[in-house]
């Protein structure tokens, strides 16, 4: 091992994995740490301040009043049904993205990230003129019957809309630091595409998919903008919770606060439970020689020279 | 049922065409970057040629050209081992075994039995419920290589096994891999002559994506053409043409041998001008710092490279040269980079072939 080689990136022997002693020393300097406090305050402040504004005497009757309740009920239904189509369709584009090559690829990747920099409202215009009464694809459909617009339908396409990037961003990151070496081997080992993804592929960027699937969860449940512009704002049927805590904000403040630390409180319940520290890949897997040339993907391989030199 | 490969990629300069009988182990040695692990991936399927074709029996891999051919990784019987173990982390060991014959259809309890079964030979049967984690090196290389042969393939493809095993594990590997290579058709490619000897049935020598030296390894390591080969016997080769029993080299002047190979029995054609090899081992070669006097000897005039503890020796390095010295003889002479001395060897000792 080179001597100045983590010690916990060793390769991995009998025992040597149970006595790992991190390194005490650590390249951040201080100033660094003051700028990362103060960004972090930057984050808390307004959540004191909110809490501290919460009215303790009424929070159980401002959250349980049968608007709030309707609310809360509709955005945890709405966000799961939101995660639950991101998955559908987040997971093989995230896998298009990762492994497949074609022309257009790049382009793609930036459009399917365009909700993330686009403000939710604009995002529930092009919604509108696509699904709405009079909107591109809606005029059809609602000639045959079907109102998307200002359904609970539309708040789950608002909300998958705005959700999907997270869960490809995450998921496609995953993929492609776990790389296409076991995949190989288990091509090799005569499994299908299918197999592979059912038996490798899936299990191995699990982690990913679930803090994935997290996210978009939490920027379902947060959704505002696009809700509001595509869906309106019914009680019971498009009145999710940011929504309502919108409307209660002028007429009855202490509502408003309550419920906003209530969705505070899931949010944090749901990331804190699921979501953890993007993990380093195992050291074997990550080591890049040998099946590092996946079908196809030549003009990423290494050439024979680059990776032969890298031996001891 | 043999395998018969012919594959070129431009981008890598890759050009080769080689074939593999029914029950042969064919070693691919070549220094660094010569296309060897690019040669194991097009047959894998993991790499597709610009041109060629292989067929493997009756099965076609690939076929280039008006009605082009591509067999996927999954479809072709190809079993791949390579330097990392990569056992799919989130099975147990005997999970990963039965990995292949589940994949190829075999039931549940069927694939265990299978997988028991390849456990049992690669002596890691009571591995079979850790996870790879709670492997160490050599461990997990056996079972990779449980998992390979588990299928069954009709080839085996071995890409520098025990690079990565310390060398407590790759002897034991060996022993393993030449039991179960045995009536099998195999390519290993290694950087261990001890490899191509003990596994290999026949050796290819790489150099820059072709193929510029064949044949049993026993030939090769005898009468090497490349200096890759002549490494790797561990002679020193000058190349020239032959007339009587002297080679006119390029860089040695003339080299005085006896006559091996297909020189032995019909001497060399008259005239000369026939391209041909002077091989003789480092052992062979004696250090002075003056030109000895009388004896038929040949006689090198060089300047010291490099020196190297080599076993019991010091390998003394003269360019392409070397020579093997006792340390007693190297304290004598007081040798250092840069040193001029005569490399001193016996005509007896170089054996003269043609090229």
């Amino acid at each position: 091992m080179p001597v100045l080689a983590h010690h916990s990136v060793g390769p991995p022997g009998p025992g040597r994995r149970k006595a790992v002693k991190r390194w005490e020393y650590q390249a951040v300097p201080r100033w660094v740490f003051a700028l990362a406090a103060a960004g972090a305050l930057f984050i808390l402040l307004p959540l004191l301040g909110m809490v501290a504004k919460v009215n303790w005497g009424n929070f159980i009757p401002l959250i349980t009043s049968d608007s709030s309740r309707a609310a809360l009920l509709l955005s945890l239904k709405t966000a799961a049904a939101s995660t639950g189509l991101c998955i559908v369709f987040g997971v093989p584009l995230a896998l298009v993205l990762a492994r497949a090559r074609f022309t257009g690829q790049r382009i793609l990747r930036a459009l399917i990230l365009l909700p993330l920099v686009v403000p939710p409202v604009v995002g529930g215009l092009a919604l509108m003129y696509t699904f709405g009464r009079e909107g591109l694809i809606g005029k059809s459909l609602s000639l045959a019957g079907i109102n998307i617009a200002f359904s609970t339908t539309a708040v789950v396409m608002a909300q998958a809309f705005v959700a999907l990037p997270f869960l490809v961003l995450s998921l496609e990151g995953t993929l492609r630091t776990a790389g296409q070496r076991y995949e190989a081997v288990a091509a090799t080992l005569g499994a299908r595409p299918s197999t592979v993804l059912r038996r490798i592929t899936l299990p191995l960027v699990l982690p990913g998919l679930v803090s994935g699937a997290v996210l978009a969860f939490a920027r379902s449940l947060g959704e505002f903008g696009a809700t509001l512009t595509f869906a309106g704002s019914l009680q019971g049927v498009t009145r999710t919770l940011p929504l309502e805590i919108y409307l209660q904000r002028e007429t009855d403040p202490d509502a408003a606060v309550a419920l906003s630390f209530l969705l505070i409180a899931v949010a944090v319940v749901v990331v804190g439970l699921t979501y953890r520290t993007p993990k380093l890949p195992a050291p074997r897997g990550a080591s890049g020689r040998g099946l590092n040339g996946g079908a196809g993907a030549r003009a990423e391989v290494p050439a024979d020279t680059g990776t032969d030199a890298a031996r001891p | 049922m043999t395998l018969e490969l012919n594959a070129t990629i431009a981008e890598r300069h890759l050009d080769v065409s080689l074939s593999v009988g029914p029950v042969e182990t064919l070693a691919v040695m070549g220094p660094n970057g010569a296309g060897k692990s690019t040669l194991v991936q097009i047959v894998a399927g993991l790499l597709k040629p610009d041109g060629g074709q292989a067929t493997l029996g009756v099965r076609t891999l690939f076929r280039t050209g008006p009605a082009p051919l591509w067999l996927p990784p999954h479809a072709r019987g190809v079993g791949l081992l390579a330097q990392d173990p990569l056992l799919f982390p989130h099975l147990s060991v005997l999970d990963n075994v039965a990995f292949g014959p589940r994949s190829k259809g075999l039931g549940r309890a069927e694939s265990s039995a299978v997988a028991r079964h390849w456990l049992g030979e690669v002596d890691a049967l009571e591995l079979a419920a850790r996870r790879p984690a709670q492997l160490s090196g050599g461990q997990a290389q056996r079972v990779a290589l449980a998992r390979a042969l588990a299928t069954d393939p009709e080839l085996l493809l071995l890409d520098e096994p025990m690079a990565a095993l310390d060398i407590n594990s790759a002897p034991f590997l060996r022993s393993l891999l030449k039991r179960v290579l045995a009536g099998r058709r195999a390519i290993i490619v290694t950087h261990h002559v001890l490899d191509a000897l003990m596994l290999a049935d026949r050796i290819i020598v790489m150099d820059c994506g072709r193929i510029v030296e064949s044949g049993p390894t026993a030939a090769v390591l005898a009468h090497p053409r490349s200096s890759f080969a002549a490494s790797l016997a561990g002679l020193n080769v000058l190349t020239g043409s032959v007339t009587g029993t002297f080679v006119q080299t390029a860089d040695a002047g003339l080299v005085t041998g006896r006559l091996t190979g297909s020189f032995a029995g019909a001497g060399t054609p008259a005239g000369g001008g026939t391209e041909g090899l002077a091989a003789f081992p480092p052992s062979a070669v004696s250090v002075f710092l003056a030109p000895p006097q009388g004896s038929p000897r040949n006689c090198f005039p060089v300047a010291v490279t490099e020196l190297e503890p080599h076993g019991d020796h010091i390998r003394v390095r003269a360019g392409r040269l070397a020579a093997d010295i006792s340390p007693a003889a190297m304290a004598d002479l007081g040798l250092e980079p840069g040193s001029a001395v005569f490399f001193v060897v016996k005509a007896a000792e170089v054996a003269i072939y043609p090229a």
